[in-house]
């Protein structure tokens, strides 16, 4: 597969990279602990507020905007780049709805008065 | 700029602020709270990334996020709450959209995502990593507008089914994770783009054969989908920000799957299956048209609602179909002031997503504090003088517990038949979702005020006044 000269660069590659554990280890324990953590948060979340959690977890899974400015930073316009700022902007369009509409909803839930 | 270091470090900040966003959702004062930390998070997320040496397109971002915006803050402000089920359904499919053009786009440019090794080609890792994300994304994406448009009410919401139809989505995700390993083996735009387009026919495929009564469910699943969506762009990217928001989306809607399938009795592979809330008809056949049942006027159900020290109401969807839910609050404040103690009784599927019936409720200005969970009000029936069951029917049928030949069997119900009285708003004896039909109609204790929900809080208000 290798082509005659990156065999050799690519073997030492792999020889540092069994001595620290490759980055994607780490990612996967922050992964896994995450959703343990989840879990936890979740499981407390009362009922009554099963929908206004739909509603800012879909704002919050548009974090996915981070991915979405580092594809549209370049000043060339070109593919890469037009993808990501449409994604910027449909990510956008969930962080605004996604908070407002679950803040239109909190702000309902009053007590007896 | 910022160094890497203190990147990581606002990272890291804005993870404990989605994280405390959550958190506070344990209870409706914390809730708003939460809220902010949570848009606190994003913004500091956007913030520093923003300033990264390698984003210069500022103009065009902010155009971007402009119209984004300006798109999602107009709609968050105009939706109806009765069609919260289908807007959430709707920012899924974005979810999923974005995603896959974040994978396509870091595909195109591997160098500038910094996923290349020094010849520019994509690190193996990142191949599986891009696979995953944007094939989970692509399926999010379309699964999403095809609940969407069955929760609208612009695609019909009974199932489609045909024949062969779970061996054409077993070849087809053969394919797709086939053509996955290719590219995994060598990335080229063909693997990629055959991968894509079966994911996206596959979401069509899967949420197609489920009936409406199982959306609940679906919404749900679909929320954690867009969970692992982001997850997996975060892997791509190295992003241990975007793993943790994407790994508690994730498990949130899982636990919301989890949740909704109990309180169906039904199990999430059954739900996946498709199919159910399609033979309603066959099944209706049952109903006994001959038995015996009592009905009333609404002095009648007046008379028994004065003259109750307690109290409970079941409401069900029907009740936001006939937007009575403001007239039904009134119907409580009367009731109230007369010294009447009222609750609200919510099964978990009352509405048609994870807690919508109490979002209704809030809407209509009932405090949360009088409106409880099934498990809590179950022990209460049998103390209850009157219940008033308003547009629900599946959720208090007694066969669920009595009768094992019921298709209901086992489903948890709401104990309405404990109380000493039971009044039934209904337009007819029809049957619910499930193509039942309901023994509490016909007991004793029970009196049936044929009516729409509307009109007969509107008659209640006036006999009471």
């Amino acid at each position: 597969m290798c082509e005659a000269l990156p065999c050799d660069v690519v073997g030492q590659a792999t020889a540092h990279v069994s001595q620290t554990a490759d980055p994607f280890m780490m990612s996967f324990s922050v992964f896994i602990l995450a959703i343990f953590v989840g879990y936890h948060v979740v499981w407390n979340v009362t009922p009554a507020l099963h929908t206004p959690l739909m509603s800012v977890t879909n704002a919050i899974s548009s974090i996915v905007i981070v991915g979405a400015i580092i594809a549209s930073g370049p000043l060339e316009m070109n593919l890469p780049t037009v993808l990501g700022l449409i994604a910027v902007g449909l990510a956008s369009v969930n962080i605004f709805g996604g908070f407002m509409v679950t803040q239109r909803m909190l702000a309902m839930f009053k007590k007896r008065s | 700029m910022l160094s890497a270091n203190m990147v990581a470090l606002a990272y890291l900040v804005a993870s404990v602020l989605i994280i405390l966003a959550l958190k506070g959702l344990s209870s409706p004062e914390s809730s708003r709270r939460g809220n902010t930390f949570g848009m606190l998070g994003l913004l500091i997320a956007v913030v520093v990334t923003l300033q990264l040496s390698s984003v210069q397109n500022y103009a065009w971002i902010f155009a971007s996020i402009a119209v984004g915006g300006l798109i999602g803050g107009v709609a968050a402000r105009k939706v109806p709450m009765t069609h919260m089920p289908q807007t959430v359904a709707f920012m899924h499919s974005l979810v999923g959209l974005a995603a896959v053009l974040i994978a396509v786009s870091a595909f195109a440019n591997p160098v500038g995502y910094g996923i290349a090794d020094a010849f520019g080609k994509m690190h193996v890792s990142s191949r599986i990593e891009l696979f995953l994300g944007a094939f989970i994304g692509a399926i999010t994406f379309t699964a999403s507008l095809i609940a969407f448009g069955k929760l609208h009410g612009s695609l019909s919401g009974r199932p489609v089914i045909f024949a062969g139809q779970h061996l054409l989505n077993l070849v087809l995700g053969v394919i797709m994770i086939g053509s996955g390993i290719m590219f995994c083996i060598e990335p080229t735009w063909t693997p990629f783009l055959i991968m894509l387009g079966i994911a996206m026919l596959l979401g069509v495929l899967l949420i197609i054969p489920i009936g409406g009564a199982d959306m609940p469910v679906i919404v749900s699943m679909l929320n954690s989908y867009s969970g692992w969506a982001a997850a997996g762009i975060g892997f791509t990217l190295g992003n241990n920000m975007l793993i943790v928001a994407g790994a508690l989306v994730g498990s949130s809607g899982a636990i919301l799957s989890y949740i909704m399938c109990k309180a169906m009795n039904r199990s999430l592979f059954n739900v996946l299956l498709g199919g159910f809330g399609g033979d309603a008809p066959a099944a209706a056949g049952g109903i006994k048209e001959d038995r015996p049942f009592k009905s009333g006027a609404a002095e009648d159900a007046a008379f028994l609602l004065k003259n109750a020290r307690s109290v409970v109401i079941v409401p069900g969807y029907g009740l936001a179909v006939a937007r009575a839910q403001h007239a039904l609050k009134e119907v409580v404040d009367i009731l109230m002031k007369q010294g009447v103690q009222v609750k609200f009784a919510i099964h978990p599927v009352a509405g048609r997503m994870p807690g919508h019936m109490n979002v209704l409720l809030a809407e209509a200005d009932v405090p949360y504090d009088i409106v409880h969970e099934m498990d809590e009000i179950n022990p209460e029936f049998a103390d209850t003088d009157v219940v008033l069951v308003i547009g629900a029917n599946d959720v208090t049928n007694p066969s669920a517990k009595t009768d094992p030949t019921s298709p209901i069997y086992g489903m948890p119900i709401l104990d309405v038949s404990k109380a000493a009285h039971v009044l039934i708003i209904k337009r007819s004896l029809s049957v619910g979702y499930a193509g039942l039909d309901n023994d509490l109609f016909y007991m004793d204790k029970t009196m049936m005020i044929f009516s729409d929900a509307k009109k007969a809080c509107e008659s209640l208000i006036q006999v009471l006044d």
